[in-house]
């Protein structure tokens, strides 16, 4: 089973016009994968990742269809979603430091979140505390209010109730990107013990460092100004990447994998494209080193070269024909 | 970071669409203009016997008179200019030191921030009506000036309070670390680095302490503590009570006064929530 | 928790000693001498105004100096001793203000807490609820923006005067004797509706708006979004935003109550309602320092045990403080 998106659009509403923030997304995640979404601050990762669980105004469902296990998921409509949120999809927010209500017990606000979702407390609890070892929390938390944990733990607490009820996809935002290197670490070890436990089948890592996906990640996607510019398995996208926008990225990442990476997305001269109003042809042809007449007029297609591998170039396109 | 001006021209953009500012702003600006062109409109003083007693408004008294003959309309335009006056002064001031006390207390913390709150929340806590009214009592003659300062100086606690939470979330910014690091003083970085950050907040406040004094004003006037040299919207209501309106139904005296009063300071607000609207992404709605 | 506490108390007692020293520098700061101003009231013969003078500087300790009247002061208020009354001589002041404060409380009281909560419910209710927001709302701005005397003018002209339903002036009715009959308190509840309505009404206008402000705050806040990602019902997230939208407004309270003092005062002057404010008026209009002394130190009580109880309300609702962190920010 899978998270099939196809040609997915999201923008959102200016009172000077729409914000393209996400035109045209179409790619798959299977059941057991971690895929990494990585691109610069802006490019729209965490309009795509929203959209997909809390999709409300300003933002604007343009098109597209979104599959989760063969279910179509009708993520336009807020109160339909309900249905899915939490037991099916589930996320762990980039505000995840402030997700907690500051003025309820933990426990308690677990419980009247269940039980709006008409989940038995009671029957929950063993396996919600089997949950806190499994991420070393100690289970005083429920007795405590958020602003007694550190972030660290906050983050845990948000990454255990999201998980409770074993959705299908799990989307993690920028989660590590407040914590210290150590913390960084652990907070994503626990991402792939969830998955290897099956508490989640699949996730989506968003992250504007590549070095955390480097030791998670089973794919990675790379987004440049509201598009698609290239998904492959991890290995593939370190080590042999196709689109300029990848390579770029990757060479500007001093050792990779080594060591947790201070340098964001950034060593690229230039500046993505305003998507109010986004230049024709492809995005990224301000900045690429070898953008040619093509690119100027016609937009890239996001399309497998190999089995698994996506990009959208012309220039790449034309070296494999 | 955006560019200066097109930030501005952004928020002129806003400005401009939202319909609350723009109905707050044009009844202000009416009262104002009002309070302003109106004394060319009568040829009366306000306390002089111009005309027969107990008249309703009419083509020569437009808002009636007095018991005593005095002509309505004068008293109310020079009462709204009164009104005007307290607003800016009495609200320039509790702003001014609403910000200088804020910010001093939420940019050094510690020792200075407790001692100032401390301050601020005795200035709350003691009936600050009872001391004007002291003070009311002890200054026999009285202008609109001093009547605003007072104010003023007593109106500053909450414009402190909230002043000082902002400058705290600010000061722990990069931009003003920065500053710190390269020594610039304290004062300094105030003006240069955290007021333009709270340009939007200090105007807002502004507006409300307006608003605020306004009415404070029209509670002195009206126990007859106000100006003893001049008309004012309270004193109106504090001589229509005096002088029998109610029992007589003399609606024209007590009921513009209020009235002007209600709509300034409640358009004031209202530009207020807009304003907030315009500044604040977040509340905007489409 | 406990320190949150000692803080609240160690600056309620010095705003106390702080107010009591201006207080007791009202007659002293006052222009005109006191017991000149009485005397001339009584309009006496030059040779007995003289004694009478020497008598009463010295019955109210005029001739001490200054340190030791300032002792005395304190001595005094202790034994609630507040001096005599000049406007109603030869009444103690205490008395005259004993009589006034209950009316004071049960106009005050559930005026303030009425409108308190139902302006809170319904500024929730009105938030995001688009018509409400933009039909409703507006009245509440123009409520607010309203001077008590005004509404309380405009309601004793219409429902009083135009429409003789209820009564203008006074707290029952002059024929009336104070007593625990079911004629007395309903005679006392006809005069009080309409001082406690426009009271009511400025207030309830200013708490709806204050709410509706602060709740949409709320439910922009992160753990509402996280709410809703979760699929937590509509209820749920608004439940979770009201409260903790409640918290300042808890806080608004204490930052008003001088300025509800004022209105009230200004409201029972309209009315003629023998509370406190209205004494106060008939003490200013009389220099009858010493009962401006008195009701002022009244005030000030009344106002520091009001904001004594809310500080408790708030270690009640605001977990942060009752664990001891947030003590700063309250
Ligand atoms: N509420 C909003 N209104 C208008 N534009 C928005 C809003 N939120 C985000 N955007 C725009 O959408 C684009 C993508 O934002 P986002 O998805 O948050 O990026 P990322 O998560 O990759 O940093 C950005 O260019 C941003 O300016
Ligand atoms: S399509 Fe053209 S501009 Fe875009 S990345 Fe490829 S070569 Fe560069
Ligand atoms: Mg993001």
């Amino acid at each position: 089973m899978s998270l099939k998106v196809k040609n997915l659009k999201v923008y959102y509403q200016t009172l000077r016009g729409d914000v393209k923030a996400l035109d045209g997304a179409t790619f798959t995640i299977e059941d057991g994968e971690i895929m990494g979404l990585a691109g610069e601050s802006g490019c729209g990762k965490s309009t795509l990742s929203n959209s997909l669980i809390l999709l409300k105004p300003p933002m604007r469902f343009v098109e597209g269809r979104v599959e989760l296990d063969n279910e179509e998921l009708p993520i336009w409509d807020m109160e339909k979603m309900n249905h899915f949120r939490f037991k099916k999809i589930s996320t762990i927010p980039q505000y995840a430091m402030n997700a907690m209500n500051p003025i309820r017990k933990i426990g308690k606000m677990v419980s009247e979140i269940l039980k709006s979702k008409k989940v038995d407390y009671k029957s929950t609890l063993p396996e919600l505390k089997r949950r806190l070892d499994l991420v070393e929390l100690s289970h005083d938390v429920l007795n405590m209010y958020p602003i007694e944990l550190s972030g660290g733990m906050k983050q845990r607490m948000v990454m255990v109730l999201s998980t409770l009820m074993n959705p299908s996809l799990l989307m993690a935002d920028e989660i590590t990107s407040a914590l210290d290197v150590s913390t960084q670490k652990a907070v994503a070890k626990m991402l792939v013990e969830f998955r290897n436990r099956e508490l989640v089948k699949k996730l989506m890592v968003i992250t504007h460092d590549i070095s955390i996906l480097y030791q998670i990640a089973d794919s990675i996607m790379i987004m440049y100004a509201g598009k698609l510019a290239e998904k492959a398995p991890t290995s593939v996208i370190i080590n042999s990447p196709r689109h300029p926008y990848t390579k770029l990225l990757i060479s500007s990442l001093p050792d990779i994998g080594v060591k947790y990476s201070q340098r964001k997305l950034t060593g690229i001269p230039g500046k993505p494209p305003l998507l109010l109003d986004p230049p024709t042809g492809c995005r990224f042809r301000e900045r690429c080193p070898v953008a040619f007449q093509k690119c100027l007029n016609e937009e890239p297609p996001f399309m497998e070269i190999k089995k698994g591998h996506f990009i959208a170039c012309w220039k790449e396109f034309e070296k494999n024909a | 970071m955006t560019k200066p001006k097109k930030r501005i021209n952004e928020i002129l953009y806003f400005a401009l669409k939202n319909k609350r500012l723009r109905v707050g702003l044009i009844v202000v600006l009416f009262f104002l203009i009002l309070a302003f062109v109106g004394p060319l409109l009568t040829h009366y003083q306000w306390d002089a016997y111009v005309g027969p007693a107990y008249h309703p408004p009419s083509y020569e008294y437009w808002f009636g008179t007095t018991t005593f003959g005095q002509d309505v309309f004068t008293q109310f335009i020079l009462g709204l200019k009164a009104s005007f006056l307290v607003g800016i002064i009495g609200g320039g001031i509790g702003t001014l030191i609403g910000v200088l006390v804020g910010f001093t207390a939420g940019y050094h913390g510690g020792m200075i921030d407790e001692f100032l709150n401390m301050l601020t929340n005795i200035v709350i806590v003691i009936p600050t009506l009872a001391i004007l009214l002291i003070i009311s009592v002890y200054l026999k003659v009285r202008g609109v000036l001093i009547e605003s300062i007072f104010i003023g100086f007593t109106a500053w606690p909450w414009a402190a309070r909230a002043i000082r939470a902002q400058t705290f979330s600010l000061r722990s910014r990069d931009f003003v670390d920065l500053a710190r690091i390269s020594g610039i003083k304290p004062l300094k970085i105030m003006f240069t680095e955290i007021a333009p950050n709270m340009m939007s907040y200090l105007l807002m406040t502004f507006i409300l302490q307006f608003g605020g004094a306004i009415l404070i004003a029209a509670t002195l006037d009206f126990i007859g503590l106000g100006p003893t040299n001049a008309i004012s919207l309270g004193l109106m209501m504090n001589l229509a009570v005096l002088w029998g309106a109610l029992p007589l139904g003399m609606w024209w005296w007590f009921v513009p006064p209020g009235a002007a009063i209600a709509a300034i300071v409640g358009a004031l607000y209202l530009t207020n929530v807009g304003l907030d609207e315009v500044f604040n992404p977040k509340l905007r709605k489409l | 928790m406990k320190q949150y506490f000692t803080r609240k108390l160690f600056i309620y007692l010095l705003t106390f000693f702080i107010a009591v020293t201006i207080d007791w520098l009202i007659p002293r700061f006052m222009p005109g001498n006191p017991v000149q101003v009485l005397l001339a009231r009584a309009s006496l013969h030059a040779e007995a105004a003289k004694e009478m003078y020497s008598y009463y500087t010295k019955a109210f300790g005029l001739d001490l100096p200054l340190w030791k009247q300032y002792l005395n002061f304190w001595i005094a208020i202790f034994h609630g001793d507040l001096g005599t009354s000049i406007l109603l001589f030869p009444q103690p002041v205490i008395k005259i203000i004993i009589r006034a404060v209950p009316y004071d409380i049960f106009l005050l009281l559930p005026s303030i807490l009425l409108s308190w909560f139902a302006g809170n419910k319904f500024g929730a209710f009105a938030a995001r609820t688009k018509w409400l927001d933009n039909t409703v709302l507006p009245i509440g701005y123009i409520l607010t923006a309203t001077p008590y005397m005004w509404l309380a003018i405009l309601l004793g002209w219409v429902l009083a005067m135009v429409f003789p339903i209820f009564p203008l002036a006074y707290a029952s009715s002059p024929a009336m004797k104070l007593s625990f009959s079911w004629i007395f308190i309903g005679d006392y509840l006809w005069h009080w509706i309409l001082p406690f309505s426009s009271l009511f009404l400025v207030m309830f206008g200013g708490w709806a708006i204050g709410m509706r402000n602060m709740i949409i705050y709320e439910l922009e806040a992160d753990y509402s979004h996280y709410l809703e990602a979760l699929g937590a019902p509509r209820k749920l997230v608004r439940r979770y935003a009201f409260r903790n939208a409640i918290l300042p407004q808890v806080t608004g309270l204490a930052l008003q109550l001088g300025i509800i003092m004022a209105g009230a005062l200004v409201t029972e002057v309209v009315f003629s309602y023998p509370g406190i404010g209205y004494l106060i008026l008939g003490a200013i209009q009389n220099q009858d320092f010493f009962l401006i002394q008195g009701c002022f130190l009244f005030i000030i009580i009344e106002v520091l045990i009001a904001n004594f109880l809310i500080d408790v309300l708030y270690i009640i609702i605001d977990p942060r403080i009752r664990i001891g962190m947030g003590g700063k920010s309250a």
